[in-house]
């Protein structure tokens, strides 16, 4: 063992890493997924129910989207986690349902101003050959617009990743989390925080670098 | 002169009814009690200058816009609205567009849908509104390429594709639905002058060889001439003088018309 006061201990960073690994990361890597699913999706009907439904219905959704975004994720998280762990065992999936609802409301923005963008023409091309609406939604503007927002859907789903260390404050066992365990535990915090941050690193930046080049193939 | 293609309808049978046609854009009055025919098989032009409604009403009969007053029949049937003990009531989409499926409409800026292929944009409406299977829609579509001189592009994108071709594939896209009446809204005012005869050939012959009803609006007047049957003059809203293309195109009464003709032709 190298002495205990240096500021960097390679064996607490090799003890460290499999856990940050294997557990940790795996947890945060499934819950970004998931979370980004679901966000995708939700976010999709939510852009479509606010463009199309008769303002009785869109409305409270506005006001339902604009609260979540205007409300902070960890209040958002202990809230829920508060309110739901009576009924749900799992805290990894209360937190994955509040990580995709929270991003369901940025990417509903998304997917409205993609939605926006699918000219008038493309509209009344549809009526003119007597398209359904669900048919000219499914066959004609949804293709569209999604071409327009791949770049910051794809956006939304590195900065969900980046924000998954939220979870730790209702104990998913996350990377963040994990590192956080095995200082406490070994008072050890150096080694294993900075390998959590570079891990995050390892992922997101070439992630975003795909996201970049895909951008300029879609242009 | 070029030989007149113009089909001679048939008279008295009405297919495009227009009743106390009133459209307003907020306070402006586009159609002021517009009252018109046109028969079936009849081909009408709507001539004018911009902004006196003519496009507008090729987009009414769309349902691209929303009636302000008064009726549309197609065909006998009411299109937007109809009178239901003596009030005026709306009729739903679904039905409205039951009335449409007999409708086709060739646009200024083609619109074909640019996330499908030439063959996907032909067929989109025959397989999911008439209910054709694709291998049948897809037939036809063949057919319908080769009319408008297509077919070795069936494959292609639409952003592949020169205006020209576009709007061939445009009416081709049109007459896959079996239209009874086909609206003509300035289809060659968006393409570059050398490709504007193509379009207008392929027009010609639809209109010698079948007796769809057609209500246009354009700018080439030589090509109004040859396939009208009718030539309707408008000017703010209402019809100032109407009659046979010779007579409109060579003898106008109305000075109005005298002076529009002066200046495009």
């Amino acid at each position: 063992m190298t002495p205990q006061n240096s500021w960097w201990s390679w064996d607490h960073a090799f003890a460290v890493l499999p856990d940050l690994l294997f557990e940790g990361f795996k947890i945060t890597l499934v819950a970004t997924v998931l979370g980004t699913l679901i966000a995708l999706v939700l976010g999709l009907v939510v852009a479509i129910i606010r463009r199309s439904a008769p303002r009785i219905i869109s409305t409270p959704f506005t006001w339902v989207v604009e609260f979540i975004r205007m409300t902070p994720l960890v209040v958002q998280l202990v809230f829920a986690n508060l309110v739901l762990s009576p009924y749900v065992d799992s805290s990894l999936s209360i937190g994955i349902w509040v990580l995709g609802i929270h991003y369901t409301t940025y990417m509903a923005e998304v997917y409205r101003a993609g939605i926006d963008s699918v000219p008038k023409g493309q509209w009344e091309a549809a009526t003119a050959l007597s398209l359904p609406r669900m048919r000219t939604w499914r066959a004609v503007v949804v293709p569209q617009a999604i071409r327009n927002t791949v770049p910051a859907l794809g956006n939304y789903a590195i900065s969900m990743f980046k924000e998954t260390p939220f979870l730790f404050v209702i104990y998913v066992p996350e990377l963040l989390n994990v590192a956080q365990n095995y200082g406490s535990t070994y008072f050890r915090y150096t080694e294993a925080i900075t390998l959590a941050g570079l891990i995050f690193l390892a992922a997101s930046y070439p992630t975003s670098l795909l996201i970049r080049r895909l951008e300029k193939k879609l242009a | 002169m070029p030989e007149n293609t113009a089909h001679p309808g048939v008279p008295g049978v009405p297919h495009i009814e227009f009743r106390d046609v009133v459209k307003k854009f907020g306070d402006n009055t586009v159609l002021d009690d517009l009252n018109f025919t046109v028969t079936k098989g009849e081909r009408v032009t709507l001539i004018g200058p911009s902004g006196s409604g003519k496009t507008t009403i090729l987009r009414l009969v769309m349902t691209l816009e929303e009636l302000t007053g008064g009726y549309i029949d197609i065909a006998g049937n009411p299109l937007q609205y109809e009178e239901q003990g003596g009030k005026r009531v709306r009729i739903p989409d679904k039905r409205r567009r039951r009335t449409t499926t007999d409708i086709g409409m060739v646009f200024q800026h083609f619109n074909l849908f640019p996330n499908m292929t030439v063959m996907e944009n032909i067929i989109e409406a025959p397989v999911n509104v008439m209910g054709l299977k694709k291998a049948e829609a897809e037939a036809k579509a063949e057919t319908l390429l080769d009319k408008v001189g297509m077919g070795w592009k069936k494959d292609a994108r639409p952003s592949e594709l020169s205006g020209g071709q576009q709007q061939r594939i445009a009416i081709a896209r049109a007459l896959a639905m079996d239209p009874e009446i086909l609206l003509l809204d300035e289809v060659t005012s968006a393409l570059d002058p050398e490709l504007v005869g193509e379009v207008l050939a392929v027009l010609k012959d639809i209109a010698a060889e079948t007796d769809i009803s057609m209500l246009i609006v354009t700018h080439e007047m030589q090509f109004a001439r040859e396939v009208s049957d009718r030539v309707m003059m408008f000017d703010k809203g209402s019809v100032i003088e109407e009659g046979l293309p010779d007579k409109i195109f060579s003898e106008p009464e109305n000075q109005r018309t005298q002076d529009f003709l002066r200046a495009v032709l």
